[in-house]
Parts: C-alpha cells; sequence; structure tokens
C-alpha cells in the first residue's frame, strides 16, 4: 500500500486554497468524466474534474507549480458544477475550483493587458450601478446609431487586444429603457407574499424586459415585490474569478439591503445569481460569526423564481400556447442549486405547450457567465452539441431559466439553420400566457 | 519533476509526426494526469499519445516497441485493477479521440463503434428506437467501450444479459508489430478460434483494440423493479438462492447492507430505507404477464425469508432513482471515509450467508468498518473496506483482511475477481485460482501476441517478483 510520501512546501500562499476536507472526498472514480464539457470537447484529462482536482493536490504537495499550465486548465473550467451532480462521493467541486481560483487572483500575474482589463471590469465598473448604467446608455447609443454594425464590419476592431473584439461580437443587446430599482410593486388581488427581488446587475440593462415581466408574474401569484434600491451585483463573476474579497464585499452590501425587513423570499429570476446567493455563507466561514449569521439567514431567503412559483398555488389563468418546446437546463440552476422538475412543472402549467425533452439536457450550453467572452474555442462546439440536441426534438421554443443561457441560446439560433425558433424565460413564456388571457 | 527517466529514448518527433503535435503530451505537468486511474496512482508515463484512426494506433504501437517503450490504452481511467496505468516509464494511447459511432444497424441489432465511445453514449444513440447496450457496469455513464472490451466488464445485469464477452461480435486490434487484425465477425456465429472471446478480457496484453462491434438488444416490453427489505442480513442472503431455487432468473438481483445504504440514502434519497440491515433490489424483464407472475413469486420467496416488506418501483422515475443509488454506491461511501477499499471476489451463491459470517468476523478482527454491496444472483461480492490512508497501520490491516477475503472465496469454490479485472491488483493471486501449467498455457498465449512484452507488462499475470500478495493500493485525493 502506498503511503504518503515527505511533501514539499505547498505552492498555496495565505488565503482560502482547496482544503483536504473538500478534495480527499474525490476517490478518482472518473464517473465525473463524459459530465464534463471541457472533457467532452478536449479529452485531456488535465481538462477533466478529477484531473483538476489532483492538480489542485499536486500543488498542495508542492509537485507541481502555480504556474501557467495550472492558471490553463483552471481557467478553462466552466464552473458549471455537471461533475457534482455525476459524483457519487458528494464532492462539493465548486468549492474547490473558486478556493483554486482565489489562490491563482492573489499569486499569478496575468500580464498588463489582462490585468487591466480585469480590474476595468471586475473592480471599477461591476460594483457600481451608476457605472454601469452609463456604460449601458453609451452601449445603448452604439448599438441603435449604426455605430455597431459599422465598428464590427470594419477592421477598426482588430487593433484592440483580442479579447476585446470577442467581447464586441458578443455583447448583449442593451434594452431601453433600464430596468428600474427602488420600486414597489402591488399584488395583483390578494396579497400573500411579501418578496424582495434581486434584479441583478447587468441584468437592469440587458434584460430589462425579462425583469419586468418576472415582477408581473410574481404579482398575478400573490405577491408584492419590492425591489431594493440599494442592491448591487450579487458577486457571482467575482467568486468564478477567484476575486473573493470583492465578492465579499458585494454580498456584505445585499445582505444589508435585504435585511430590512423579513421578505417571504429573496427571489431571482438568473440561476447563476441564484447559486451564489444561496452560497454566500461559505464566503464567511473564515471571517467573523456576525458576517455569517447574517449570510446564512440571507442564503436562507433566496429563492429562484421557478423554485418559488413552483410552490406557491399557481395562478392558472394561463392562455394556451400550442407550441412544441425543450427545455435547457442552466447549470447553476440544476447542478449548484438542484432545481430539476420546478421549471418543468412551470412550463407544463401552461395549456397546449408540448414539452419535449432534449437529449442530455444538463449539459453546459458554453455560456457560463463571462466564459463565452473569455473562451470563444470551447463555448463554440458546446453551443453546436447543444443545437444539435435541440434540432432532434423538433421544438419550436427554447426555454431556459437563465439569462446568460438565454444569450447564448439566442446566438444558437440566430446562427441555425432554422432562426425563427424563440428563445425564452420560463418566466417569460408564464408572462405571455398570462398577458393573452 | 520527472522522476527517474530510464535510459531509454522517447521519440517525441517520430510521435508528433505521427498524430500531430497537439495529440502529444510530453511535459511534466500534463502526463502526470495520466499515472492514476480508478484504482491508484503508478508510474508517470513518458508520453501520452491520442491516435485518431486505426493507422495512427498501429504506427504508434510498432514505434514504441522498436524502441522498447511499454505501452497502455486508456479509455476513460476509471478501471479498478490498475488496467489503464503504467507500471515503468512508457507510453499512454489515450482513446478519447476515437470516440466515434461508426455504424448502426437495427435491423440487424448491432453496431460498429471505436473503443473511446462512452457505454451509456452508445445506449443513448439507440434508445429512441428501442435497443440499448446491455452490459452496464456502474461507471457506465463514464467508461468506455474499449476499456469494458478489455477488462470484459460486467454490472448488475450480468445475472441474465452476461458479460461483454457475450455481447461482442467482432474486433479489430492492431498487435504488437503493427499489424492490423480482424476476429469473428458481424454475424452471430463464425469459423475458427475463438479469437474474439480470447482478447475480450485480455486486459490489453495481447493486442490493442481500435474497432469493436457489438450486439445491440431490444428493451423489454415491461420491467419491474422490487426492493425487498430486511431486519438481518442472512434473511436477505437466504433469500438469493431461494428466488433462483424457483427456476427465476431475474435480469438483476442487488444486495446492500444496512451500512452502505444510509450512506447511499444520505447521497441519492432514492428512498432506501434509513433502519434496515439489508435489502436486495431486484429488477424482472420480458413479457407483461410473466414479468407479474414472476414478480409475485419473488415476493414470496422474499416474505418467506422474513422480508419486512417488499415495494414494487410505481414509476420509470422511482426506478431510475432505485438504480441510481445503486450504481453511486461506492462513491456514497466516500462522504463517510477518507478512503475505501473495493474487493471484487466471487463465491457460488449459494455459499453468500457463510460468506457474510466470514466478511463481518474480519471485520471485526483487524477493526475495520466494511460495507457490503455486491451482485448476489452471480455471487459477485464487493466489501468496501474503509480507512484513511493517513495511518499506515490502517494500511496494513486493510491489505490484510482484503487478502484473507480473496483467500476464502477461492476455498468456497469461487475466484479472485468477478468483474474488474486483475490488472496489477491482483496478478500475483493467479496461482490461488489456476496450476502452474494452466498458467503456462496463458504465458505462451501472451508470447503469441506480444513476445516482447510490451504491450501493458506487469499486468494479469503473476511477474514472480511478488510472492502470493494482494496489492492493494490506495486512490489518491489525500
Amino acid at each position: 500500500m502506498r503511503q504518503e510520501s515527505p511533501s514539499r512546501p505547498s505552492g498555496y500562499g495565505p488565503g482560502e486554497a482547496p482544503r483536504w476536507e473538500d478534495y480527499s472526498k474525490c476517490i478518482q472514480c472518473g464517473l465525473c468524466l463524459n459530465s464534463c464539457p471541457t472533457y467532452r470537447v478536449l479529452g485531456h484529462e488535465m481538462d477533466s474534474p478529477r484531473g483538476r482536482i489532483y492538480q489542485m493536490i499536486q500543488v498542495e504537495r508542492g509537485r507541481l507549480a502555480l504556474g501557467d499550465s495550472f492558471v490553463r486548465h483552471m481557467d478553462l473550467c466552466l464552473d458549471c458544477r455537471s461533475c457534482e451532480t455525476a459524483c457519487p462521493s458528494g464532492v462539493h467541486y465548486g468549492r474547490l475550483i473558486e478556493a483554486a481560483r482565489g489562490q491563482i487572483e492573489r499569486s499569478y500575474h496575468r500580464g498588463p493587458g489582462a490585468t487591466f482589463l480585469r480590474r476595468l471590469f471586475f473592480r471599477e465598473l461591476l460594483p457600481y450601478p451608476s457605472r454601469l448604467r452609463a456604460v449601458g446608455k453609451l452601449m445603448s447609443l452604439y448599438q441603435r446609431s449604426g455605430l455597431e454594425q459599422f465598428v464590427l464590419a470594419s477592421r477598426l476592431l482588430k487593433v484592440l487586444p483580442a479579447n476585446v473584439e470577442k467581447a464586441a461580437r458578443l455583447a448583449p443587446r442593451v434594452e431601453n429603457p433600464f430596468f428600474r430599482v427602488g420600486t414597489v410593486t402591488p399584488a395583483i388581488g390578494t396579497r400573500r407574499y411579501r418578496v424582495a427581488f434581486l434584479s441583478g446587475c447587468i441584468a437592469n440593462l440587458a434584460f430589462a424586459r425579462l425583469n419586468e415581466a418576472t415582477v408581473r408574474v410574481l404579482a398575478r401569484n400573490g405577491c408584492e415585490v419590492v425591489v431594493p434600491k440599494d442592491q448591487g451585483c450579487c458577486g457571482a463573476l467575482c467568486v468564478h474569478a477567484g476575486l473573493r474579497d470583492l465578492a465579499r464585499a458585494m454580498a456584505v452590501r445585499n445582505i444589508r439591503a435585504f435585511a430590512r425587513e423579513p421578505f417571504d423570499a429573496i427571489v431571482t429570476n438568473s440561476a447563476g445569481c441564484g447559486s451564489v446567493l444561496k452560497e454566500y455563507p461559505g464566503l464567511f466561514e473564515h471571517g467573523s460569526q456576525e458576517h455569517l449569521a447574517a449570510a446564512e439567514l440571507f442564503s436562507a431567503r433566496v429563492k429562484d423564481v421557478t423554485e418559488f412559483l413552483a410552490g406557491a398555488e399557481l395562478n392558472t389563468g394561463l392562455a394556451p400556447q400550442r407550441v412544441r418546446a425543450t427545455y435547457q437546463d442552466p447549470c447553476h440552476l440544476l447542478h449548484a442549486q438542484r432545481i430539476r422538475k420546478a421549471p418543468r412543472q412551470l412550463i407544463g402549467a401552461v395549456p397546449g405547450i408540448e414539452l419535449i425533452e432534449m437529449k442530455e439536457p444538463d449539459i453546459c450550453c458554453g455560456s457560463a457567465g463571462v466564459y463565452n467572452v473569455l473562451h470563444p474555442e470551447m463555448a463554440a462546439p458546446l453551443l453546436a452539441a447543444k443545437m444539435r440536441r435541440v434540432d432532434e426534438t423538433g421544438a419550436e421554443l427554447i426555454v431556459t431559466a437563465n439569462t446568460g443561457c438565454l444569450l447564448q441560446m439566442r446566438a444558437g439560433v440566430a446562427a441555425s439553420s432554422n432562426p425563427r425558433r424563440r428563445v425564452l424565460h420560463v418566466v417569460e413564456l408564464l408572462d405571455e400566457a398570462y398577458r393573452q388571457a | 519533476m520527472q522522476e527517474a527517466r530510464t535510459a531509454r529514448a522517447l521519440p517525441l518527433d517520430d510521435l508528433k509526426r505521427i498524430v500531430g503535435e497537439r495529440n502529444v503530451l510530453w511535459r511534466a505537468e500534463d502526463v502526470m494526469l495520466y499515472e492514476y486511474d480508478g484504482l491508484s496512482a503508478h508510474a508517470t508515463p513518458a508520453a501520452v499519445v491520442f491516435p485518431s484512426t486505426t493507422a495512427e494506433v498501429s504506427k504508434v504501437v510498432a514505434l514504441a516497441v522498436r524502441t522498447g517503450l511499454p505501452v497502455v490504452a486508456r479509455g476513460a481511467g476509471t478501471g479498478l485493477s490498475g488496467g489503464a496505468v503504467l507500471t515503468e516509464d512508457g507510453l499512454v494511447l489515450g482513446f478519447s479521440r476515437m470516440n466515434k459511432i461508426l455504424e448502426i444497424d437495427l435491423e440487424n441489432q448491432r453496431a460498429r463503434v471505436q473503443p473511446g465511445v462512452v457505454n451509456l453514449d452508445l445506449s443513448l444513440a439507440v434508445s429512441d428506437a428501442g435497443y440499448y447496450y446491455a452490459p452496464d457496469p456502474s461507471s457506465q455513464k463514464a467508461c468506455t467501450l474499449g476499456g469494458n472490451v478489455a477488462e470484459n466488464a460486467g454490472g448488475p445485469h450480468t445475472l441474465a444479459s452476461g458479460v461483454t464477452t457475450n455481447h461482442v461480435l467482432g474486433l479489430e486490434a492492431v498487435l504488437a508489430d503493427g499489424s492490423v487484425v480482424h476476429t469473428g465477425s458481424a454475424c452471430w456465429d463464425h469459423p475458427g478460434y475463438d479469437l474474439t472471446g480470447l482478447l475480450t478480457g485480455s486486459e490489453g496484453t495481447l493486442a490493442i483494440v481500435t474497432e469493436i462491434t457489438v450486439r445491440l438488444c431490444r428493451k423489454p416490453e415491461a420491467v419491474k423493479t422490487l426492493l425487498a427489505i430486511y431486519d438481518a442480513v442472512p434473511d436477505a442472503t437466504r433469500t438469493v438462492a431461494s428466488i433462483t431455487a424457483r427456476g427465476i432468473t431475474p435480469a438483476a438481483l442487488e444486495m446492500m447492507d444496512g451500512f452502505t445504504l444510509r450512506a447511499v440514502e444520505e447521497a441519492t434519497h432514492a428512498g432506501y430505507p434509513m433502519d434496515s440491515a439489508a435489502v436486495l433490489l431486484i429488477e424482472l424483464e420480458g413479457l407483461s404477464e410473466v414479468v407479474d407472475e414472476e414478480a409475485g413469486h419473488i415476493e414470496c420467496a422474499c416474505l418467506e425469508n422474513h422480508a419486512r416488506e417488499v415495494r414494487r418501483a410505481r414509476s420509470a422515475e422511482e426506478r431510475d432513482l432505485l438504480w441510481r443509488g445503486r450504481k453511486n454506491a461506492f462513491g456514497a461511501l466516500g462522504r463517510v471515509t477518507p478512503n475505501y477499499y473495493v474487493q471484487d471476489g466471487v463465491i457460488p451463491r449459494t455459499r453468500l450467508p457463510e460468506i457474510m459470517e466470514f466478511m463481518e468476523d474480519v471485520g471485526r478482527r483487524y477493526r475495520l468498518r466494511l460495507g457490503n454491496i455486491f451482485h448476489a444472483g452471480d455471487g459477485n461480492l464487493h466489501p468496501l473496506l474503509l480507512y484513511d490512508k493517513r495511518d499506515p497501520d490502517q494500511c496494513r490491516r486493510v491489505t490484510q483482511a482484503s487478502a484473507e477475503i480473496i483467500a476464502r472465496c477461492v476455498e468456497l469454490g469461487g475466484s479472485i475477481t468477478g468483474e474488474h479485472g486483475v490488472g496489477i491488483e491482483k496478478n500475483e493471486l493467479m496461482p490461488l485460482l489456476f496450476s502452474e501449467d494452466d498458467l503456462a498455457l496463458m504465458r505462451r498465449v501472451k508470447a503469441i501476441f506480444n513476445p516482447e512484452g510490451r504491450l501493458n507488462p506487469g499486468k494479469l499475470l503473476p511477474t514472480g517478483k511478488m510472492c502470493g500478495e494482494l496489492r492493494v493500493q490506495a486512490s489518491a485525493g489525500g
């Protein structure tokens, strides 16, 4: 029996690092491999969940450097957490990869260009709703004036760093007018709940109509909907990128913003936001007890909008929708929050809908936050595979439950042979059916 | 970082010429990811090569043998006997690029696939048409058909449908000199020696399979899944023989003890009773009327043997959940222990009560926690020995306890492995089962196919370097 070899000093510095309690649960059975999007595309053990965990262990043991190779494989992970669903051992992979990225952020230097862009986006833009709005207004002008079409068609972008060009091509459409925060919408009919809505950061600009639809659907289901004014970005993108201190600051702000009163639920329509909101306590495990307790109280109230509606008595005043639909599981809803039935139950509640399950609805579409911007070479084959699965169903409508997936699936449909297919969030589908009733 | 590189030169440029630069891994930080499989970590390969065609496999194998480098083929690396890792410096042939289903011929119930196709992906590809690929190892959502052929994989449904070899019609394989041969045919019977049977289960020591023709089965008209719940383990084990004594062969007949099923239930919430001593998971397949009648008989057999309750899965969803629990059982124990060692012994099913008693005794004597989960119908045991590999004393006790269990299986008329293969785990135990003459014949067969011994060396047959020892190696992760 092989015993531990005398270990070299750990490659991790101070701060949160992958912990023995988490990675020792991995028994290297490999059952996660085929559920991992990057392994499915590349076929390399280094880009599998089991392999990534092995690399984290080797860094801890001082056998592998926290350098280019390690960073490349950790970066390439979509953090979709499909491996957590596949894992029989109950490894909390998300916790491991996020801790590893925290270490990378602390001690790895990415070069001046990437460092500048990351700083600009994560530290100077995301935390400030007012700056986001200002950028949103500029974007809106840019997109409406025809300037965008001109820029994309021109060679102007070629002079900028490659990532800027990619970002420019994949930038979401800004929706005017932006979603308004600081509002209270009364329930339609009897008030049964008073809920708070976390409307997101970029979503207030790029998914303003979806946010409005969410509020309307909640109101129709007996909710008085409060949208706290001083809320901000949930921090999911920061957690995924390893910026844990910044994520903590964002968490503290939101916990404060939503702690004003004991809402019946804190509702979100974004699976990516929801999963990190539910995991706020993980950010404070090493901090003050006070913060941890507040985070636990906050997280216990967070509900995905589909989870909330499926658990409430649904208003059934829905007009029939005669359409064949298929449902794409958002990774952060299915794998991170373990919500599979709720969205299907809501789709099924709409009369006339024929829901055809696609094969492998639980494999990532390649969106994964800003992943499709940073790693288009991986996101593209994942989207292509996803669209083939959609095609097999013959569906005219793709339903999903997360903003990132909406963007990605819409891009997939636009590039497909049948660009007239629609892509809707579950609440958009419900909203349409209510409004037509 | 690369430790102890041998004198053998690595023909890196030639390898890159054959498969293309991006299909060769040789940097220390990459190849270290290929030093383990589902069993444990071993030698670090000098390079990992990802061929895309049979011709590339042929060239790589010929080159490796010419340079004296050992070669091991690797699918997903989920094996539990070390079949896909090297025992010394050499090459790993990764089959993750050869993962195409080449042909599906439903009229003739067969498919032609590359070795890197994942077991469950083949069933998924033909499921709409009402077909599936029958052998269902618990790792089927990740393991590859090439690995299944090498290890002659079984699974819970082995009882009725047999193991991999019963479902392989023909093979294309690369021999040690690089030549490409075809065995069997697409027909169900063919003249000459059964080389397909010989290669299936040869654990990569005779040839490297590059294409597989498999049989597809029609999904049964009806499936019924029963869960029999017991307050005492012997009642459950006695039930197994009394079911088969009634002339019924269930499609699957699985047993889990109370300790294991509590871990499983925590992991999957499949509805297993937390307070029972053991359960039998029994599945029947066939025509509706027959299945109904048999289910009645089985219920009687269970109740006669003091089952507390017999439940029937009411929906496909409930059935899937029970199976998900069963198939994830090994890993579920990972939740309650830092490490475990899974054994794979076989006994005649009539001896189940005896071996269970024996294992309980072993656990007591070595002060080890044992979980039991096994394919009861065909007497294939999977005791799981729980330990913490940071404690050398526990490691030693696990090794000794496992060796005792395996020796007892052989004494009872069984075998040292049911489906996980021999590999580097149990090759030194082969003399327990085979005489010197038996082994000599095997060596002669190996010498014909693999005269230089470069194909998966150190596996399957005793090396003579260790004497009758079980080589338990802990999985990494801590």
